[in-house]
């Protein structure tokens, strides 16, 4: 007779086992190290939460601390390899396979333990993606994740970092596995419920908040001059020429700089209310100014960031908001969002090859994707029309029937032309390429690959890859915008002044730019105090970017 | 410590009569540039001090495509560098030249 | 003088903390005055930075001439912070120090000192060292001739180390919220007594217990302005006005000052509990003060104003 029941049966004697460590649904902190080997089973797949914010900090220090004879060979399946412990658990054979899609602060070490065997890794995702598998063949045995606060049902609160939880609970909770659950603080009852309590088997009141990384804050005190003229060809070469209204940022500098140029630069333009309206984007700091100068409809966020929440509480017209009035995240949602209902993306990356090919992976560091890939992709699955998507589909549209034709995406790399200490941004060859052949990926790790991508500003100018017409066209296009580095050098004059004439290229004195005018002054906030006070003190930032 | 020093001649001298004008600062990826009106009206010269050696060729792009675009003829200019890259010393450059023509 | 066409800015609306040492001068003056002397022109530079492959400035990081401040003849000198954090170097040290001794000469209705530095720069020390001891020297002189030496003080390397000391030596220093003043600086603290003492990298702390509110309210500083050169150009003029006497009573007074201060504050952890001990309602909220509502804030506060620092 087939057995029908057997995950659950499993799952039962999981959740009996662990009973024995808990009141209730409730295990103190100092049980977590029982409780989890109580729990996981070898080679368990396992999602331990944490992305590129807030971090299930107390539970993966637990793992850490198992017992390796008892917990081993788990397969990790996460978002994020952010902390320390997230690749210690390799180093002691707790854990053994790994799907990710973003590492940080950790690049450096998992590219030396995929090298050095450490690691079976099965592939670096994009955040969607890595989702998408949680439902179909990476479902989670067992999923510890993390939240502000429970009470003891097991009702959740996550706070407004819900980002990833409510996708990994789903495919855990729905599909027979245990979900396990770290609080900062059990209540009688929270302020809202962002997890049903029959999702959650067990609640773990943690010995310290967890931790959220404060990434989407730049100190408008850093920015350049260079980064200032990068953000004012931008706006009036690609967002005012196309009326982008839907769109989602990276987090450089040079997006934040465009962000703090729309209520000054683009209010000369008189821009406002014809681009940068409708946004799928993390609170940024360096948003308030636009916010609270009327640019902005509505902003739909992946996560959240440290210290905008009273902000964002005083400003449910622009922010999803709950009954309790604190922000609702989510990263699904907005990945998605930022997939199919914007027209633009535009961020930031760290090479750059003569196709356009782009991707964040040096010789020696495996960032990972996290979200770019997604929205930095033209949907082929979009049905909708928009003006800007339709017009960058007419400048793409070479061959074929018209009345077929379909819009396009733009995906725009803004960079500058040199990095830190003087690496070039341009490239004959991508390091990932070399990366992927030294620790045998399949697949290299290309962030963007160049037929998503639309256009590509530097200091020197805009590239408009819509409109080359051939391999020779493109690559000449962005060997014109390189600058003097050695891809920018070795270009064919002739050709680049050809392109000029076409459009294909644009320098600033083409958008009627002087760069002797890209000042900090242009800057509606010049420091993290500026930001402070356009937020009418609602903003709190942290304590490492103050000088007050 | 590396020393370069280009020599142009230009079409024409920089107009303006200032005599010496000084922008920027030696920091970390910025640089000062002094610019002093001392040479015959068609000539240039570009003394760098630059820290990061092996950017010879890069230095000698960013100068000439200044010197053709200011034509900043009668000109010596001295450069003190902290590591800029090039879009900031062509930046400067020509901020040093809106100055000198003021 | 090579500084005087550094790009000049509208005074109201140019930052002090943003702006260049260069810039700074030109703007705090009155328009045109400004006479550099060893301009970057003479081309003054370190003699030692090369011996350790560090690129050198023409003007070793400070501007010194003479300039007018409402009509009168000031002598100015203004540290660079952004070249090797303002760092005292031989040269730095002995166009400051030669400054001063001018001072005695030229008889200038006050010596104005924009600070901006860490300290003294580590790869000529010795020369540093002495340069900050002949300051301090050549300032005792300078104020016993009568003629004010007013310190500034609001630049992003703040006022550290021996600069710190210089600061201490002045009639009067004017100070900015960003501008910092102290002898060991956050992270030298931190690294000889443990993150536990001092965490260098909590800004608030750092801001709180060496910034210049802090140093307002306990009288370190005499005047806490905007952070516009204006505001500073208004607050030399109105401290220049109301120097001290530089005398034994003053010296005394100050010295009497100095032991009641550690008696009094001796054992608060942090400044807030100052704050609260000198009268202010809610030390939480001072750090988010705008310049108005700090300076009723520091017109509540006794010790603010007081002859000796």
């Amino acid at each position: 007779m087939t057995e029908w029941r057997g995950e659950r049966q499993a799952r039962d004697a999981r959740i009996q086992a662990g009973r024995a460590h808990a009141d209730g649904k409730v295990v103190p902190a100092g049980s977590v190290v029982d409780l989890l080997e109580a729990v996981l089973r070898p080679g368990d797949r396992v999602c331990l939460e944490g992305d590129n914010q807030k971090q299930a900090d107390c539970l993966a220090r637990g793992l850490a601390a198992c017992d390796p004879g008892k917990v081993h060979d788990l397969h990790m399946v996460q978002s994020g390899i952010v902390l320390p412990e997230h690749l210690d658990v390799f180093e002691t054979g707790i854990a053994k396979r790994l799907d990710y899609s973003y590492s940080g602060p950790q690049g450096a070490r998992i590219a030396k333990m995929l090298y050095g065997g450490q690691i079976q890794l099965g592939a670096v995702h994009t955040y969607l993606e890595l989702f998408a598998r949680y439902f179909v063949d990476l479902t989670p045995h067992v999923a510890l994740i993390a939240g502000v606060s429970a009470d003891r049902d097991g009702n959740l609160y996550t706070g407004p970092n819900t980002e990833d939880t409510p996708t990994v609970v789903e495919a855990t909770a729905f599909k027979n596995g245990v979900v396990i659950a770290q609080v900062n603080q059990i209540v009688d009852k929270v302020p809202r419920v962002d997890i049903p309590g029959d999702r959650i088997d067990f609640v773990v009141e943690a010995d310290t908040p967890f931790y959220v990384e404060p990434l989407f804050t730049r100190d408008p005190a850093a920015m350049t001059e260079t980064q200032i003229l990068i953000a004012m060809m931008a706006i009036k070469g690609i967002y005012a020429e196309y009326g982008i209204r839907r769109l989602n940022h990276g987090i450089g500098f040079g997006t934040a700089a465009i962000e703090l140029l729309l209520p000054t630069y683009g209010e000369k333009l008189g821009l406002k209310g014809q681009i940068c309206t409708h946004w799928a984007l993390n609170p940024h700091p360096t948003l308030i100014p636009a916010i609270e100068s009327g640019w902005v409809q509505q902003v739909h966020c992946f996560g959240s960031e440290v210290g905008m929440d009273r902000y964002i509480r005083a400003r449910p017209d622009i922010f999803f908001t709950g009954a309790d009035g604190s922000l609702r995240s989510n990263r699904a949602f907005c990945q998605t969002a930022g997939l199919y209902a914007c027209d633009m993306f535009i961020g930031a990356t760290l090479q750059i090859d003569l196709m356009g090919h782009s991707s964040t992976i040096t010789q020696s560091r495996v960032a990972g994707f996290g979200g770019a890939p997604n929205m930095g992709s033209d949907p082929h699955g979009r049905r909708h029309p928009s003006d800007a998507w339709m017009k960058a589909g007419r400048e793409g549209q070479v061959v074929g029937d018209p009345a077929l034709m379909r819009g396009r995406k733009l995906v725009v790399q803004l960079v500058e032309t040199f990095g830190e200490k003087l690496v070039p941004t341009f490239v004959e060859k991508l390091d990932a390429l070399e990366l992927a052949k030294k620790i045998g990926l399949e697949l290299a790790p290309v962030m963007i690959y160049a037929d998503d991508v639309t256009h590509i500003v530097t200091e020197e100018g805009i590239a408009n890859l819509l409109l080359c017409r051939d391999a020779d066209e493109r690559e000449q296009a962005i060997r014109g915008v390189a600058g003097y580095t050695d891809v920018g050098r070795g270009r064919d004059r002739a050709k680049v002044e050809e392109l000029r004439a076409r459009g294909v290229i644009r320098r600033p004195e083409d958008l009627g730019i002087e760069p002797l005018d890209a000042d900090r002054a242009l800057l509606a906030a010049k420091s993290i105090k500026d930001l402070v006070h356009w937020s009418g003190g609602l903003y709190e930032p942290p304590a490492k970017f103050r000088n007050w | 410590m590396e020393s370069l020093t280009f020599r142009h001649t230009t079409k024409k001298p920089l107009p303006g009569s200032v005599p010496n004008a000084i922008t920027g600062v030696v920091a970390s990826g910025n640089l000062e540039i002094l610019l002093e009106r001392v040479l015959p009206p068609d000539a240039c010269e570009v003394a760098i001090e630059t820290p990061i050696a092996g950017y010879g060729p890069v230095w000698e792009a960013v100068v000439a495509d200044f010197v053709a675009r200011a034509q900043p003829g009668g000109l010596r200019i001295s450069i003190n560098d902290g590591g800029a890259r090039p879009d900031t010393v062509s930046l400067r450059l020509l901020q040093g030249a809106r100055l000198m023509e003021a | 003088m090579a500084g005087a066409h550094a790009a000049s800015t509208d005074p109201n609306a140019l930052s002090w903390y943003e702006a260049t040492a260069r810039q700074r001068v030109v703007a705090l003056a009155d328009p045109g005055s400004v006479q550099e002397f060893l301009p970057p022109t003479e081309r003054r530079m370190s003699p030692h930075l090369p011996l350790f492959d560090l690129p050198r400035a023409f003007d070793d990081g400070i501007v010194v001439g003479r300039a007018k401040l409402d009509g009168k003849t000031v002598l100015v000198a203004a540290q660079e912070g952004r070249f090797m954090g303002g760092a005292f170097g031989e040269i730095h040290g002995a166009k400051l120090v030669g400054l001063l001794r001018a001072a005695l000469t030229l008889k200038p209705a006050a010596v104005l000192i924009l600070f901006d530095t860490g300290g003294v720069r580590l790869q000529e020390a010795n020369a540093g060292e002495t340069a900050i001891a002949e300051t301090m020297r050549a300032i005792v002189d300078v104020r016993a001739a009568g003629i004010p030496v007013i310190g500034l003080i609001g630049g992003r390397a703040g006022c550290y180390g021996g600069g710190g000391l210089i600061a201490g030596t002045c009639s009067r220093l004017a100070v900015s919220e960003g501008g910092r003043i102290s002898v060991s600086g956050p992270e030298v603290i931190e690294t000889n007594k443990g993150a536990e003492e001092f965490d260098s990298r909590d800004r608030a702390l750092v801001w709180r217990t060496m910034g210049g509110k802090h140093r307002r309210l306990i009288g370190g500083a005499d005047v806490f302005c905007a952070d516009t050169v204006s505001a500073f150009r208004q607050a030399a003029l109105d401290l220049i006005g109301r120097a001290p006497a530089f005398d034994l009573a003053t010296l005394e007074a100050e010295q009497a000052r100095l032991e009641s201060r550690i008696e009094r504050f001796g054992d608060c952890r942090d400044a807030t509990d100052i704050w609260a001990r000198l009268g202010v309602n809610d030390p939480e909220a001072v750090p988010a003060m705008a310049t108005r509502a700090f300076d009723e804030t520091v017109s509540r506060v006794r010790e603010a104003d007081h002859d000796a620092r």
